[in-house]
């Protein structure tokens, strides 16, 4: 459980550390907690502590987080130890002062569809609903390392969407000046401007010839697992449990309040309970009877071997929907469209893989060099408009937090704040007022961003 | 993923396109909460679920499938019947 190598950030020692320090000591009554040194010394990191360990073996570093036994009663607890519930449980803390709260995860954090993405991190939506919640998002993870102490290799290297004809220009100039009235970055370059930047793409292909981009130079990729880490060191650096290989198993009610859940390791009282399961929110809902507009669909990623720099922004690609870029370790990563049928098996089907390769030839052939190492999948839940939910749900105490599609690991800051905004204070976030459970009965602010309808199976 | 047409035997996916779960339509009549149910709401199973394929690039039919969506195993296969039009056309 706990991580290797250190991690680098230098920031000031804040007065929360030493309170946070007191809490580690306070629950955990060993010696040396989780979070802090062999001195019993907050854990944090930063450059001056690397140069340390490095000189002293690294041997100071300790688990990045207690490992507790459920305790038989909180005051909220969160289902899912994803991007989501770790960093809802973080905001609880953070900003509404409630740590008496557990996260209840049936694998190991971080092991879900969090460290299975790739990693894109942008806030160029734009129809209202999403376009004020993704910019709030990229303003939080601006600031998030320093917020988490935490280094989550966030790359604000920029994205650039390739269009191919003016039908797609149009479509981008639009986008760019909703992102610009949203307060975000974009510019539109010229085929002239975007060859001076990124040469090696295919700029006269016969069937899809590249003639400029949309760029938001804000946008770019973070680490996903350490995003995991990060919010999970820093939600239990505050006394939050963070209790794994627990599965819920049924959702307690009694008059039509939550009153618990039954998990693999007990019941668990609780009057306040957060749903945050991802590609699983049907399956946890229905736990308490609800049923979701929500369809699970396997989404498939890959990664080449490692190379020396050739790509280095986010790329997108509109033919054929490929997204690519470069991690720090060299390898590409990247990935196009879902695998367009009901899935919950974390692994995808040869046309979409077939389908992702001639994408990238047709986009940058060099790519073809590459030797492909791996690739994966993972499951979304798909709402119909193909945006999310953050709302109440019909039982009083019971919340939901699902439909993040493919482009929740962008949203993990905004989508905890929002969550812990809206359980903390019985309120919607301003961000997420828009993120209704009710629109698609009443048909009201849908957000059908791609608009094809607001119909299963079509996003 | 191979997919079993009644008509043409196991074929490869790429013949296929998705239709989605198979549910029964509600009366024209039947009002906007049966509709909404039909149209957004989804069991949305991690096991079998009935769905609709149409062999396009084949044979041209409708097939009501029964399918492992945990495993993609193809647990069942059958035309579709005339009366399964109204909730099942794309
Ligand atoms: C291949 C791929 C590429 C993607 N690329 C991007 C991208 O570039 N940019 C982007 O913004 N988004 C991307 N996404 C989407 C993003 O990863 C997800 O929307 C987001 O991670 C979902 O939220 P989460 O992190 O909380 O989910 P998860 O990490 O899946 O967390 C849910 C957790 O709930 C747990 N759980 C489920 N049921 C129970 C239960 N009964 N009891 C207890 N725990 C339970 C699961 O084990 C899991 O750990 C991608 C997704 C995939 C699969």
């Amino acid at each position: 459980m706990s991580v290797k190598g250190a991690q680098t950030q230098s920031a000031p020692l804040r007065s929360w550390d030493w309170k946070a320090w007191r809490i580690a000591v306070r629950l955990n009554g060993t010696i040396r907690p989780a979070g802090t040194d062999a001195l019993g010394v907050v854990m944090r990191f930063s450059g001056w502590r690397v140069l340390r360990e490095g000189l002293s073996g690294n041997r100071g570093w300790g688990p990045h987080w207690r490992d507790p036994d459920p305790k038989a009663e909180y005051d909220a607890v969160i289902i899912g130890g994803g991007g989501h519930g770790l960093a809802t449980a973080y905001y609880l803390a953070k900003d509404h002062g409630m740590t008496n709260i557990a996260v209840l995860e049936r694998g190991y954090l971080g092991g879900g569809n969090v460290g299975r993405n790739t990693t894109i991190v942008r806030a160029n939506y734009y129809l209202p609903g999403n376009s004020e919640f993704y910019s709030h998002s990229l303003k939080l993870w601006e600031g998030l390392e320093q917020d988490l102490n935490y280094n989550a290799m966030m790359s604000q290297r920029g994205i650039l969407n390739v269009f191919h004809n003016d039908a797609q220009r149009d479509a981008a100039v639009r986008r760019a000046n909703a992102i610009i009235n949203q307060g975000d970055d974009a510019e539109i370059l010229t085929r002239a401007q975007l060859r001076d930047m990124v040469p090696q793409l295919n700029y006269d292909g016969n069937r899809f010839p590249i003639q400029g981009a949309l760029l938001q130079r804000r946008a770019g990729t973070a680490r996903h697992d350490a995003v995991a880490w990060g919010f999970a060191r820093a939600a239990d650096l505050r006394g939050v449990d963070l209790i794994q290989n627990c599965e819920v198993t049924g959702i307690r009610t009694e008059g039509g309040r939550v009153t618990g859940v039954e998990t693999g390791r007990g019941t668990i009282r609780a009057k306040t309970v957060a749903m945050a399961a991802a590609g699983r929110s049907s399956q946890v809902a229905a736990l308490a009877g609800l049923t979701l507009p929500i369809e699970s669909y396997v989404l498939q990623a890959f990664v080449t071997e490692g190379l020396k720099p050739i790509i280095d922004h986010v790329i997108t690609f509109a033919e054929g929907h490929l997204y690519i870029s470069q991690s720090d370790k060299g390898g590409l990563v990247f990935g196009s469209y879902l695998d367009l049928y009901a899935s919950y098996a974390a692994r995808g089907n040869l046309p979409m893989v077939e389908h992702t390769m001639e994408a990238c030839m047709a986009m940058m052939p060099a790519i073809g060099k590459a030797k492909l190492l791996r690739g994966w999948g993972g499951i979304m839940d798909m709402t119909p408009d193909g945006s999310p939910i953050i709302d109440r749900t019909p039982i009083e105490g019971l919340y939901l937090n699902a439909g993040w599609c493919y482009g929740g690991f962008k949203a993990t800051p905004a989508s905890g704040q929002c969550y812990a905004h809206l359980i903390a204070t019985g309120r919607p976030h301003d961000a997420a007022a828009g993120f209704r459970l009710d629109r698609f009965e009443t048909g009201r602010g849908l957000m059908d961003e791609e608009a094809t309808g607001a119909q299963h199976n079509l996003h | 993923m191979r997919i079993t047409c009644p008509l043409c035997g196991e074929r490869d996916r790429r013949e296929f396109t998705y239709r989605g779960a198979a549910l029964d339509a509600p009366a024209a009549d039947d009002g906007a909460e049966a509709w909404h149910s039909h149209v957004h709401l989804r069991q949305n199973p991690a096991g079998p679920l009935e769905e609709w394929w149409h062999h396009q690039q084949g044979c041209g039919s409708w097939i009501r499938v029964r399918r492992d969506t945990v495993s993609h195993v193809m647990l069942a296969s059958a035309l579709a019947k005339p009366e399964d039009a109204d909730g099942g056309s794309a």
